[in-house]
């Protein structure tokens, strides 16, 4: 997210994407897959994020709680009472699964709205494979508990009994689109508001807009404030539904 | 970061020759790989940390928390009982302390009355002694009157009869005054 996107020639150049790109953090070169990048290292300091808050924050125990134990109660009586609500009292036991959906994606959308920051959730790389997973264990899981009877998640004994093939050929594509809305939306959502704010800020450079392009920033900065809270938590209502329809497959 | 320089080397197929990126970075499969393998890693991570630290803490906490603040309900109420238990023995105290002193009052009316009796009778008997006495004394004195009169009679009816030149027989004259005091 920095601001110094005028160009070396004294015009208007745009970068927006720029900030997205995953370079080693130590030196240069090639990036493998081992490599310790920018990305690697705002996943690690989400990991931080979590360590800190969720057991630094209630290392007291207190039965009155600090502030960091009270938000750390909060964000788990937030996911803990959304699982409950949607999946039921079997839904529990993926408790510990979608917190940690949750947790880092709050985590790592927060610290990407430090200025200069990397945020990994704006990678496609990052968001596919958290929906993959909820997708494939939610499928897996669904066989595993229901046996072949999970099919009858597709087959809407509710309707005529005409219209269900074709119901059932809708439900099917909506549920292997799952993963794809899934995976878009979160990394979306993300990356456009960061690619905004760095579109106002390159006009920051003109002096005649300036003022506007800062106000423009600022605007888009608390928008992306509530867009980072709202898609965790988006992302993580949509595991428990999927979650759910694996655990109770019938309409 | 965007103006940063960026080598050469890793100008490819994702980043131009100027530095800046080729399209959009996230679809950049040379990068995927990278970011996967970190990724599953930092999801084993906080996976970890939440499951062996974190939840069971906090949950543990938050039942401690439900726990104390049942127990502690339990205790107000207990103590309301307790205080409305007192109050009940207190206003029965007072009821008794009050009855024990209509008691005391009552007591002391009907003890200072049977002394009072007393002394009225005690008083009433001397009065009556000191009236019979009185009485009496009265009798004497008009018995002894009654006497001093016949003999004064007497005697002044012998002197009147003296000197009207009689000779007074003292019998007859005793005998005529008895009779005269009598009608």
């Amino acid at each position: 997210m920095a601001t110094d996107t005028s160009g070396a020639e004294g015009g208007l150049v745009f970068h927006p994407m720029d900030q997205f790109i995953i370079k080693p953090f130590f030196g240069s070169g090639e990036v493998a897959w081992y490599t310790v990048t920018n990305a690697t290292v705002w996943m690690f300091l989400a990991v931080i994020a979590v360590f800190l808050l969720l057991v630094v924050g209630s290392s007291k125990r207190a039965v009155v709680p600090s502030r960091m134990q009270s938000v750390a109660e909060l964000a788990y009586g937030f996911v803990y009472k959304m699982v409950e609500d949607i999946c039921g009292k079997e839904g529990v036991k993926y408790f510990p699964y979608i917190m940690t959906l949750f947790m880092f994606i709050v985590c790592a959308n927060f610290l990407g709205l430090i200025p200069t920051a990397f945020t990994p959730t704006s990678h496609f790389a990052v968001t596919v494979v958290l929906a993959l997973a909820v997708f494939l264990t939610v499928t897996v899981l669904g066989f595993v508990k229901n046996g072949a009877s999970f099919l009858s998640l597709f087959w809407v004994s509710s309707a005529p009994l005409a219209l269900r093939p074709i119901l059932a050929l809708i439900e099917l594509i909506s549920y292997f689109v799952r993963p794809v809305s899934h995976s878009i939306r979160l990394a979306g959502n993300v990356m456009a508001g960061h690619a905004v704010i760095k579109v106002f800020a390159g006009f920051a450079a003109l002096l005649a807009v300036s003022p506007i392009a800062i106000l423009g920033i600022t605007a888009m900065y608390g928008l992306e404030v509530l867009v980072s809270f709202i898609q965790a938590y988006v992302f993580t209502i949509l595991t428990c539904v999927y979650l759910k329809d694996a655990l109770h497959p019938h309409h | 970061m965007a103006t940063e320089p960026i080598d050469i080397e890793m100008a490819g197929t994702c980043v131009g020759p100027n530095g800046s990126a080729i399209g959009m970075p996230q679809l950049c499969f040379d990068w995927w790989g990278n970011q996967i393998f970190w990724l599953v890693l930092a999801l084993i991570a906080i996976y970890l940390i939440l499951s062996r630290v974190a939840l069971p803490r906090i949950g543990a906490v938050l039942a401690e928390r439900t726990g104390t603040i049942t127990n502690d309900i339990a205790a107000a109420e207990d103590l309301k009982a307790k205080a409305v238990e007192a109050e009940a023995a207190y206003d029965k105290a007072l009821l008794d302390a009050r009855a024990e002193a209509q008691r005391i009052v009552a007591d002391a009316k009907a003890e200072i009355k049977g002394d009072l009796d007393v002394a009225i009778a005690k008083a009433d008997a001397e009065i009556a002694a000191k009236s019979a006495e009185s009485e009496k004394a009265i009798a004497d004195i008009r018995a002894s009157a009654l006497e001093n009169v016949a003999v004064v009679a007497k005697d002044t009816a012998k002197e009147i009869v003296a000197a009207l030149g009689g000779k007074a027989d003292a019998k007859t004259i005793n005998a005529a005054v008895t009779a005269r005091m009598k009608g």
